[in-house]
């Protein structure tokens, strides 16, 4: 059983909703990230996915985008985000999700990285403009490295097509909340609650919601129509608050820890 | 060649988007089919297409140019004759007749030089269609004469900041714009470029160039022609003029990249020259990629050419070899420019001088009894204020 199936496992046990944090490889430091896994590891996150930084992310606002954009100035690239990951391995057993463009895992040469990401301690794969579509040349890299393909669904999707992402997708299955970029418009946890009851009919592995959750409030509603939830652009933006980055992994820690209690309704 | 349903050239194109475009994108495809199986579609585009933009556009004998080089007859493809003076006009009527079609009542574009720009806001306002046109801050700062004009058309300029702030980011922040209204609004993409069926759609579009071309050296030279060239940014023009040639096998076809201030220099913007597999802007093509996989910065005089990807179409033939990809320095394109100034009474945009310079080498290597034309995709008028920086107010080299 995969470390993100383990997961699940013990939520559905505990009664509780996955709480899954997105963070920037590399943004403000590699050796940062080390320590932000960490924290909202300690403090209630199920599972990290981590975004390897790509110079041009289209489904991404601008919190994500600039955030990538340091990560690559600062000279975070693919291969230092696997040592990375391979370091952070050694003390922290979360599971983790590696969120990366597909031209970055083209460059690498795509079994090649499917076996290096598996190999560093990867759990995961997301890859946001890989559609099912497009999905072949992926998949099967992907299985046979053990990692599991976690494919989104939108609000536009309609049945026919999440059918089809709903069987090929392992471990979790992403659902859209807002038509639109990562980081914007306030989601409705009322108008994803039909096409998550549609994808769980489709599938066993659970949903998690992403897109447009910032608060511990939002956590809440939407944890309660779905498997879990997803928040990226409001933890990066957490990171950007503190003056010191020394203090990143503490703020992070307290933000991770309120939406835990919000979701868990303490 | 025909794109499979998901729109692979050979392994090149497809759709490389996020989930949440790809049924706007299937539902585009089928009624851009629908659209150009229908009669009244097809009578209404060649309405306008002879009665606003001012086609057919004259295939042009360049008598000067061809005693001066002494080898093939050169003709001129004179898209730069267009209303609004680029091809660009041919996609923009097209697509914004397909935008009616849908009812979508917006249409968004992206543009570098503003030439897409002008001609996607012309579009929007001859149909009434709302308008929102996102350029790199840089890009606007470069070609405020365009600016302008888009705002005179009703448009709305949206300025760039993000990344480059020039036309890769421009293209990069309609889409994300795109994701968030693809309900209303339909993306008018400017070049053969983007996740399927946009490559298709405007190659489609475009190939009015070819269609006439084949037509016209018909009448003036009873054969097909030895050779075509033409720029290659995005690379619609040139598969405009190549498409209707695909299967011509006698005819050969040239794709001109920008190669900035020389291809060894690595400032330069081509990616079929020296760019590697990956994915831009929903496609898969050869794109400008650094060690890392990521999107390098590209560099050119003409602003049209100033980009790192290229439609997959090219990708595909480059690999099957159907086209030959060259490319020309800025300094051979400012000559080219000159040349065809003074030699035959017309100033050419950059983009187009980068054709013409790969044209009058090419020439010279065929024989008299050969003939090749050259894409003139558009007229020099945007340009002049940067050749004057160039040449001097005397038009003489300084």
């Amino acid at each position: 059983m995969s470390r993100i199936d383990q997961a699940f496992t013990r939520l559905r046990g505990g009664k509780r909703k996955a709480l899954t944090i997105f963070l920037t490889a590399g943004d403000p430091s590699l050796a940062r990230t080390v320590d932000l896994v960490k924290a909202a590891a300690d403090n209630g996150a199920d599972i990290v996915e981590l975004g390897l930084p790509f110079s041009d992310p289209l489904a991404d606002g601008p919190v994500i985008q600039e955030s990538f954009l340091r990560a690559i100035a600062g000279g975070t690239n693919v291969i230092k985000s696997l040592a990375m990951v391979e370091r952070l391995r050694i003390s922290c057993d979360v599971p983790l999700v590696a969120m990366l463009a597909s031209t970055l895992v083209i460059n690498h040469g795509t079994p090649r990285f499917m076996k290096d990401a598996a190999a560093a301690g990867f759990d995961g794969i997301i890859i946001p403009d890989a559609p099912v579509d497009e999905y072949d040349e992926f998949l099967e890299p992907a299985r046979k490295a053990g990692l599991d393909t976690i494919l989104l669904a939108a609000p536009t999707s309609g049945p026919a097509r999440m059918k089809r992402i709903a069987a090929i997708s392992t471990g979790f299955l992403y659902y859209i909340n807002v038509t639109g970029v990562t980081g914007g418009a306030d989601a409705k946890p009322a108008s994803i609650a039909k096409d998550v009851k549609t994808l769980k009919g489709m599938t066993k592995t659970p949903v998690l919601a992403g897109f447009g959750i910032s608060t511990p409030a939002q956590a809440k509603a939407f944890a309660a129509v779905a498997d879990g939830i997803i928040i990226g652009s409001q933890a990066m933006r957490v990171i950007r608050s503190v003056k010191r980055t020394a203090d990143a992994p503490a703020a992070l820690g307290a933000f991770v820890r309120s939406v835990r209690n919000g979701m868990d309704g303490r | 060649m025909t794109p499979d349903e998901q729109g692979h050239f050979g392994v090149y194109g497809g759709r490389y988007v996020i989930e949440t475009l790809m049924p706007a994108l299937e539902a585009l495809d089928r009624e851009f089919e629908q659209a150009m199986a229908s009669p009244e579609f097809r009578k209404l585009l060649d309405r306008y297409r002879s009665t606003y933009i001012g086609r057919p556009t004259p295939l042009y004998f360049a008598k000067g140019l061809t005693e001066k080089v002494g080898g093939a007859r050169i003709y001129l493809k004179r898209e730069d004759l267009n209303h609004t003076g680029a091809h660009k006009i041919n996609n923009t009527v097209g697509q914004a007749l397909l935008a009616v079609r849908m009812k979508k009542k917006r249409v968004i574009a992206e543009t570098g030089a503003g030439q897409h720009g002008v001609a996607t806001a012309t579009a929007a306002a001859l149909f009434g269609l709302k308008c929102d046109v996102f350029m790199g801050a840089v890009d606007m700062e470069r070609q405020k004469l365009n600016v302008f004009r888009m705002k005179m058309l009703g448009a709305n300029v949206i300025p760039v900041t993000s990344g480059t702030k020039t036309l890769k980011d421009a293209m990069s922040e309609a889409i994300r714009n795109w994701i968030g209204t693809v309900r209303e609004t339909h993306y008018i993409v400017g070049t053969v470029a983007g996740p399927a069926p946009f490559p298709k759609i405007v190659r489609e579009f475009q190939a009015v160039i070819g269609e006439e071309t084949k037509l016209q050296m018909l009448v003036k030279e009873g054969a097909l022609p030895d050779a075509l060239v033409a720029c290659v940014g995005g690379g619609s023009n040139a598969m405009g003029l190549f498409h209707p040639f695909h299967d011509d096998a006698t005819v050969a076809l040239y794709g001109v990249e920008a190669a900035g201030d020389g291809l060894s220099t690595g400032r330069h913007g081509a990616p079929l020259n020296r760019g590697k597999v990956g994915v831009l802007h929903g496609a898969k093509s050869y794109v400008m990629l650094d060690a890392d996989g990521q999107v390098m910065e590209t560099h050119s005089i003409s602003a049209g050419l100033d980009y790192p990807g290229v439609g997959p179409e090219h990708s595909y033939y480059k690999d099957t070899k159907r086209a030959i990809y060259g490319a020309i320095t800025d300094k051979e394109a400012l000559k080219a420019f000159e040349t065809l100034a003074k030699v035959e009474g017309i100033i050419p945009a950059f983009e187009s001088a980068h054709a013409v310079a790969y044209a009058l080498k090419l020439a010279k290597k065929m024989k008299k009894n050969q003939s090749l034309v050259v894409c003139l995709s558009g007229r020099g008028d945007k340009d002049v204020e940067v050749a004057q920086r160039y040449f001097g107010d005397g038009g003489e080299r300084p």
